[in-house]
C-alpha cells in the first residue's frame, strides 16, 4: 500500500512525459511530411467507409541510410564526442586524483569549485569563449602582444573551438565520478607498492590506474553521451562544417519543418546510444 | 601518505581552464567601452543598459518563474523517487524503475525536447490543451530535473541509518508521520540541494525549452542565444558576471547549511 503511493506519482509522470513521447518519436518518424500543423500525415487512414489503414513510410530511414550527409553527421558525431571525452580524461584526471589526495578539509570545497562553473549558465559561459577566441579575441591580443604571432590566428569557428567549447563545457562530468572512485581506494595499497620498492609513477600505473577504470569509464560515458547530441557548441563556436547530428536534427525540425525526418533522426540517435550503455550495464551487471 | 605534491600543477591548470573565461567576462562587464575586447576604463554603465533592457528582464523573470515552478515539481517527483529507491527495499521492478528515474541524466537534450513537443502537439489535437508555452516548459524541465533531485536524494538517505525512523515506528507513528517528521527533516540538505539543481538547470536550458515552448514565451536562454548569434556585447558580459555571483553565493550559503546539519 505504501508503495503504491510512494511510486504512483513518478511512475505516471515519467510514463506521461518520458516514455510515451518516445513511442510518439518512433511512430512519426514512420509518417509522411505534410502540409498543415502538426506538419505530418496521420499513420491510420480511413479509406472510404472500411476499416482504417495503417501506412508505414520507410522513407525516412531509407534517407538516413542512404544519404552520406546523414551518416557523416552520425559518424562525426561519434568521433567528435569520443575525442571530447578523451580530452576530458586526460585533462580531468589529475585534478580528480589531486583532489582524492587533498587533505579532507579542502576536498568538498575544491569539489564545490569544480562544480560552480557547472551550475551556472552554460549558454552564456560558451560565449565567453568565442571573446576569448575569436580574431580581434583576447587570445590572439595577448599572443600579439607577447611577439608570439604577428598574425591573428583563426581558432573560432573551427573544429578546435568546438572540442575546446566539448572539454571546457563538460570537464565536471568527468571529475566527478573519477573523484567518487579515487577517493575510495585505499592508501595501504600505494605503501605495499612503496614498501616493495615501486617508485610512485609505477605504483600509479599499477595500482591507482587498474583500480579507477570503472570511474574512467562512467566519466567518459557521462561526457560522451550528451555531448553526441550536443547542438549548442558546435552550432556557437564550431564552423558551418560541423554539421554534428543535434545540429543536423534541429535544422530539420526548425528550418526544414520535416517532423518525421527529425523524428527518424531522433530514433537512430537514441539507437547509438542505447547500445554502448546497454553494453556497459551488461558488463558492470557481469563484473558484480 | 595522502598529498597532492605535483599534481598541484594540474589541479592549478585545470581550475584556470575553468574559471579564467569567467574572469575575463567579469572584468569586461566592466569596461567602459562598447568593444567587447580592448579595455577603456571602469564603467557600471553595461549593467545599467541590462537593467533597461526590456525584452531580456521580461524573458528573465519568466525563466525564473519557470524555474521555480518546475523546481518544486521535480524536487516532489525526486523526493519520491529517491524515497522509493533508498528505503523500500527490494521491490518488484525496482531494477526498471530506477533505470527509468535515471534515463533522463544521460538522454540528449535535442531527443527530450523533441519527443515532448510531440507528445505536447498531440495532446492538443485530441484534447485541444496543453497550449504551448510557459507551463509546457515547466512540465518538460520538471522531467529531467526529477531525476538530479531523486539522485541526491537518495544518496543523502543511503548514508543515514533507518534506526531513527525505526524507532519513530516503534514509539507509535504512522509511516506517513514518520516519513514528514523524521525522514524529511533529515533528508533537508539534500532536498534543498536538489531544489537548487532542479532551478538551475531549468533556468539554463536552451534546446527543450526551444523546442516546447510557445509564442509569447521566450525565456531567458532563447534571448540569449539569439543575441549571441548577432554578436556580443558587454551586456551579456554583465548578465553572465551577474548570473555566475548569485549561483555561487547560493552554493556557498547551501553548502554551509549542509555541513552543519545533523545526520
Amino acid at each position: 500500500m505504501r508503495r503504491t503511493v510512494v511510486l504512483a506519482l513518478p511512475l505516471l509522470w515519467m510514463a506521461v512525459f518520458f516514455l510515451a513521447p518516445f513511442v510518439i518519436v518512433l511512430s512519426i518518424a514512420f509518417a509522411e511530411a505534410a502540409e498543415g500543423l502538426p506538419p505530418y500525415a496521420p499513420l491510420l487512414r480511413w479509406v472510404g467507409d472500411g476499416l482504417p489503414v495503417l501506412q508505414l513510410n520507410l522513407g525516412n530511414f531509407q534517407l538516413l541510410l542512404e544519404d552520406p550527409y546523414y551518416l557523416d553527421a552520425y559518424r562525426r558525431s561519434l568521433t567528435v564526442a569520443g575525442i571530447s571525452a578523451m580530452l576530458c580524461l586526460l585533462l580531468g584526471y589529475p585534478m580528480a586524483l589531486a583532489i582524492a589526495r587533498a587533505p579532507e578539509r579542502w576536498r568538498s570545497p575544491l569539489l564545490l569549485a569544480v562544480m560552480l562553473p557547472f551550475w551556472t549558465s552554460f549558454l552564456l559561459r560558451i560565449t565567453a569563449w568565442i571573446g576569448i577566441l575569436q580574431d580581434a579575441g583576447w587570445l590572439n591580443g595577448a599572443l600579439l602582444a607577447l611577439g608570439l604571432i604577428t598574425e591573428p590566428l583563426h581558432i573560432l569557428y573551427t573544429d578546435a573551438a568546438m572540442y575546446l567549447g566539448i572539454t571546457y563545457g563538460y570537464l565536471p562530468f568527468m571529475v566527478l565520478p573519477l573523484y567518487a572512485n579515487l577517493v575510495k581506494h585505499d592508501t595501504a595499497l600505494l605503501e605495499a607498492a612503496a614498501d616493495l620498492g615501486a617508485k610512485p609513477w609505477r605504483a600509479f600505473l599499477q595500482v591507482t590506474l587498474p583500480l579507477s577504470i570503472p570511474g574512467m569509464i562512467a566519466g567518459f560515458l557521462l561526457v560522451f553521451i550528451p555531448a553526441v547530441g550536443e547542438f549548442v557548441i558546435p552550432e556557437l563556436l564550431g564552423g558551418p562544417g560541423a554539421q554534428l547530428i543535434g545540429r543536423v536534427l534541429w535544422t530539420e525540425f526548425f528550418q526544414n519543418r520535416d517532423w518525421p525526418l527529425a523524428s527518424a533522426l531522433a530514433s537512430a540517435l537514441l539507437l547509438a546510444l542505447v547500445l554502448p550503455i546497454a553494453l556497459f550495464q551488461w558488463r558492470a551487471a557481469r563484473a558484480r | 601518505m595522502r598529498q597532492i605534491g605535483k599534481l598541484a600543477l594540474p589541479l592549478g591548470l585545470g581550475f584556470a581552464f575553468l574559471y579564467l573565461p569567467l574572469l575575463l567576462m567579469a572584468l569586461f562587464s566592466l569596461n567602459d567601452s562598447r568593444m567587447v575586447t580592448s579595455f577603456s576604463g571602469f564603467s557600471l554603465r553595461w549593467y545599467a543598459a541590462l537593467w533597461r533592457n526590456e525584452a531580456l528582464m521580461e524573458a528573465l523573470f519568466l525563466s525564473l518563474r519557470i524555474a521555480a515552478i518546475s523546481a518544486t515539481m521535480a524536487t516532489i517527483l525526486g523526493i519520491l523517487a529517491g524515497f522509493a529507491l533508498a528505503r523500500l527495499g527490494r521491490f518488484r521492478g525496482r531494477t526498471a524503475f530506477a533505470a527509468l528515474m535515471a534515463a533522463p541524466l544521460v538522454m540528449p537534450e535535442v531527443i527530450i525536447g523533441l519527443s515532448l513537443l510531440l507528445l505536447f502537439v498531440a495532446l492538443e489535437s485530441a484534447f485541444g490543451f496543453p497550449a504551448r508555452g510557459a507551463g509546457t516548459v515547466a512540465v518538460a524541465h520538471a522531467t529531467f530535473s526529477a531525476a538530479y533531485v531523486a539522485v541526491v536524494v537518495q544518496s543523502r538517505l543511503a548514508e543515514l541509518d533507518e534506526s531513527l525512523e525505526e524507532a519513530a515506528m516503534d514509539l507509535g507513528a504512522r509511516p506517513w508521520g514518520v516519513f514528514r517528521q523524521v525522514t524529511l527533516p533529515l533528508a533537508a540538505p539534500a532536498v534543498g540541494a536538489g531544489w537548487l539543481l532542479a532551478f538551475t538547470l531549468s533556468l539554463d536550458d536552451l534546446v527543450v525549452a526551444s523546442f516546447v515552448s510557445g509564442p509569447g514565451a521566450t525565456t531567458l536562454p532563447m534571448v540569449v542565444f539569439s543575441a549571441v548569434r548577432l554578436g556580443l556585447t558587454p551586456e551579456l558580459y554583465a548578465l553572465a558576471t551577474l548570473l555566475v555571483l548569485a549561483v555561487a553565493l547560493a552554493l556557498v550559503l547551501a553548502w554551509r547549511l549542509l555541513r552543519r546539519w545533523p545526520g
